[in-house]
């Protein structure tokens, strides 16, 4: 069980570090379904196989699905980089100083909390269900709200007016 | 057992690594990218929260936060795609008219 | 009939009033018939009164109208009140009745004049003032009436605004009586911590018990109220104003800078006398600032081409012969000489205006001559005023007062020879400018024609003046007795080497040397006067003298041009400085944020981060 989990550990990791790191934008994109596959492997082993089926369906199916196709209807290459070059450390050392702070909380947390608990036991979608339908319907209504606001606000930011002879943006 | 330690661990360098990408990456496609691998790292802190009270809790806050994410995704995408119209490049630097 | 009193104040006030907001609408006949009879009221008033004081005076020889409580502030309590005695009776009257014959002159005088309406709301405003201030019973409300005539003093004097040399004027003059007015204010200050009271008659009472003969205290309240007299009425060292106040309209510069404002000072002394004479250093002071003035001012009218310039020169010297019999005690002959120096000086002023206007606002006399024929009215009105300012003997009221002061001058124990011949010496350079003057404009040959002729308004004052000017000295010997009910008499003492007589004598001979030297320089051959300013000597005096002897340059330098210094000096002025600071100060600061909103979204995001960790930080670790 554990070995798993450390395997997929690293692979996100990896995979994610390889990604903020990228030039071209298509090969970031396949490093981050990488990743998200591989986190996807934690939640099964962490007993939680709906979200781990919902990963990567909907996270890795469909929102990486849609970062592809405006990345491709872009046309984006290589990365314009202005004056300052990627590789350099400048520009790595200061939000580099921030997440290490982060993680450094992060650990002394850790740390100092109380140790874990012992058995991890599987939590099936029948008890995901009766929860959404419980106590969280609201959230439920009010998530399906969002999604309608997103709806609306997408198409409404991509709506092209065709005028005469002219497209433009409305 | 270490599991939910390290867990958590995991998600916090997660968490770190995208707000890394958020700040360096200057193409706002990869600063989007990021920002998903942070929503991502949070989802994972819930579900090993769920995971040691054995509760569907965690889960349930996962998929609202993956149906934020999706939201959040398309109308990101949409703006991005008026960006590049607007500016004809995809560099955040450029798009500083709200300076001063 | 006394408790009618109120009314003399406040009628030409009232007057003052209506003109000033409803006179631009009014018509002219209207305006002038409301200028006009406000002072004819306050004038019968004051005579009507004046008759039934002397039928029946009130008890203890005062009457007092209280009319409310002023100022209650713990144990302060100044009253509008008025004190009737024989002093401000005299006063009073010989104010409201030159007053009301000099407005009379107005109606007619300025009549081309657009602001007709506003000069007769500053006229009655002033007379108000004055009356105020003659019959104030505390010296509160006496500096009420000051402050009152030396504003209407400035709006008159600056009447033309448009020109700014007249605002000039104006303000010289307000500047330099202010300086006066400071020390009076010092001076009330002082009694009222010292004694406790500003009631007049109460301080005085007050003094005498708690001061003494020679206190410093007396001394300084003595010399601080003389520092106001002598502002107010153009004596040494303030009397630079006068002369130039001569910008003003005719009847403004023969009402307040002849008969009235100018002669507040001597009230004032008059009034407080006790103050005086417990103060004999001051006392001192007062008869040698008259007796300086007076040479001083009479060596400048001599020197004079201005027809106006002369008569305030001489208006300078007269005051310091009333100075000059305050200082040697005799307050009842300074009373005498201010009510034929208002008849004569008025008159001397509003025949003056005749002639100018006649010649069209020509004011050099070298331009002036023949007048004899031309202006007959001119003529014999000027010529009895002058006589009477020169002291031609017996016929004239000039000549009984100035021979009063002289004769006190010698004979009082706080007088000297010194101050006696300083008198006779002005009599003979009185009686040399003034007809130095009557022989250049109204004899000789006509240089400028006559345009306009006076009609009756301007013609029934000046001739009432004249005759007064003329029988008022003999009105001298009741005057003086009447008064002593309110002043103490004179001290007599060295009957010495003069009598009386004597002393008459020698004034009249003086007024002949006088006559006699203009006669000779200025009518048998004008060459003469030529000759004698172009001599080098003679002409170093004459710029000198023009000059006023060198104060004008003096007070420029020493106190003008410091104070231009510090303005120039202080242009960037460091008080305002503070303030353009604190805004410069927050200009900086916005600019050093401005630099947080530099539209990057990395920036912003990382501004979030680092929020975000720290707070972390404070939750988790604190």
């Amino acid at each position: 069980m554990e070995i798993v989990f450390y395997v997929a550990g690293i692979v996100a990791i990896v995979a994610t570090i390889l990604m903020l790191t990228q030039r071209v934008a298509v090969h970031a994109l396949l490093y981050l379904v990488v990743s998200l596959l591989a986190v996807a492997v934690i939640f099964y082993d962490l007993g939680a196989p709906f979200v781990a089926a919902l990963e990567v369906i909907i996270y890795a199916g469909a929102i990486m699905v849609l970062f592809v196709f405006v990345v491709m209807l872009l046309n984006v290459r290589i990365e314009t980089a202005r004056g300052v070059r990627l590789r350099s450390p400048a520009v790595w050392i200061g939000p580099g100083i921030l997440s290490a702070i982060l993680i450094a909380e992060l650990v002394y947390l850790l740390a100092t909390g109380e140790p874990g608990y012992a058995t991890v036991s599987t939590i099936n979608p029948e008890e995901v269900g009766v929860a959404l339908f419980g106590p969280y319907v609201i959230g439920v209504e009010l998530a399906s709200m969002l999604l309608l606001a997103g709806l609306v606000g997408a198409y409404h930011l991509g709506v092209r007016k065709i005028r005469a002879g002219r497209e433009s943006w409305n | 057992m270490e599991l939910i330690r390290y867990g958590f661990l995991l998600a916090g360098i997660l968490f770190a690594l995208g707000l890394l990408g958020v700040l360096v990456r200057r193409n706002i496609v990869f600063t989007l990218m990021s920002l998903e691998v942070m929503l991502n790292a949070a989802g994972l802190a819930f579900i090993v929260a769920g995971a040691r009270w054995g509760q569907a809790d965690g889960q349930v806050v996962f998929l609202f936060i993956l149906a934020m994410a999706a939201a959040e995704v398309s109308v990101g995408l949409a703006l991005l795609v008026r960006l590049y119209h607007e500016y004809k490049s995809l560099d955040t630097d450029g798009a500083s008219r709200m300076k001063g | 009939m006394f408790d009618l009193l109120w009314l003399v104040p406040a009628i030409p006030f009232a007057g003052a009033l209506l003109l000033a907001t409803l006179g631009s609408r009014m018509p002219r006949k209207a305006v002038a018939a409301v200028g006009v009879c406000t002072i004819a009221a306050s004038a019968i008033v004051s005579i009507l009164i004046a008759v039934a004081f002397l039928a029946a005076p009130p008890p203890g020889g005062a009457y007092t109208q209280v009319l409310w409580t002023w100022i209650d502030v713990g144990s302060f309590n100044p009253r509008i009140a008025f004190y009737l005695d024989a002093l401000s009776l005299v006063m009073m009257v010989v104010v409201t009745f030159v007053s009301f014959l000099i407005h009379l002159y107005s109606a007619e005088f300025m009549e081309g004049d657009e602001g007709y309406s506003r000069f007769f709301a500053y006229m009655n405003l002033f007379v108000a003032s004055m009356v105020t201030l003659l019959l104030a019973d505390n010296l509160l409300l006496l500096y009420l009436g000051w402050e009152g005539v030396g504003l209407c003093s400035y709006l008159l004097i600056g009447f033309w605004y448009q020109d700014p040399v007249n605002g000039r004027a104006a303000r010289k003059a307000f500047i330099v009586t202010r300086a006066g007015d400071t020390a009076m204010a010092i001076g009330l200050f002082l009694i009222y911590h010292s004694l406790g009271t500003l009631g007049i008659q109460d301080l005085m009472q007050r003094a005498i018990a708690q001061w003494g003969v020679g206190s410093s205290y007396a001394i300084a309240a003595a010399a601080l109220l003389l520092g106001g007299a002598v502002g107010k009425s153009a004596q040494l060292p303030l009397q630079t104003w006068l002369p130039d106040a001569m910008a003003g309209p005719t009847p403004t510069s023969a009402l307040i800078h002849a008969a009235t404002m100018v002669t507040a000072g001597v009230y004032l002394i008059a009034r407080t006398h006790v103050l005086f004479e417990l103060a004999p250093p001051v006392q001192l002071a007062v008869a040698i600032v008259g007796a300086a003035t007076l040479l001083l001012a009479g060596c400048s009218a001599l020197t004079q081409w201005d027809i106006k310039r002369v008569l305030a020169y001489s208006t300078i010297s007269q005051i310091g012969y009333m100075f000059l019999a305050l200082g040697v005690g005799a307050w009842s002959a300074a009373i005498f000489h201010f009510m034929t120096h208002a008849f004569f000086k008025a008159l001397l002023f509003l025949s003056a205006g005749i002639i100018i206007e006649a010649l069209h606002h020509e004011h050099n006399i070298f331009h002036m001559g023949g007048l004899r024929r031309q202006l007959p009215v001119a003529f014999w009105t000027f010529l009895a005023g002058g006589c009477a300012l020169a002291g031609l003997p017996l016929i004239t009221a000039g000549y009984y007062s100035k021979d009063l002061i002289l004769w006190h001058a010698w004979n009082s124990p706080a007088g000297s020879v010194v101050l006696w011949a300083a008198g006779v010496v002005g009599v003979v350079l009185t009686s040399l400018y003034t007809f130095r003057v009557i022989f250049l404009v109204f004899f000789g040959d006509v240089r400028t024609p006559v345009s306009k002729r006076p009609g009756l308004p301007i013609r029934i004052p000046v001739w009432i003046l004249a005759i007064l000017s003329i029988i008022g000295g003999y009105a001298g010997p009741p005057l003086l007795t009447f008064l002593k009910t309110a002043l103490p008499a004179a001290l007599e003492s060295r009957a010495g080497a003069l009598t009386e007589t004597g002393s008459s004598a020698v004034t009249a001979l003086a007024f002949l040397t006088g006559f006699g030297l203009a006669w000779l320089f200025f009518l048998s051959k004008p060459a003469r006067a030529t000759a004698v300013a172009a001599n080098p000597v003679g002409s170093v005096l004459h710029r000198f003298w023009f000059a006023d002897w060198g104060f004008d340059w003096l007070y420029d330098h020493l106190f003008v041009q410091p104070v231009l210094w510090i303005a120039r000096v202080n242009r960037g002025d460091f008080v305002d400085a503070f303030y353009t600071g604190l805004s410069r100060l927050i200009e900086w600061t916005w600019r050093i944020l401005r630099l947080t909103e530099n539209g990057q979204l990395r920036w912003y995001a990382a501004g979030i981060a680092v929020g975000s960790v720290v707070f972390v930080a404070i939750v988790s670790f604190l």
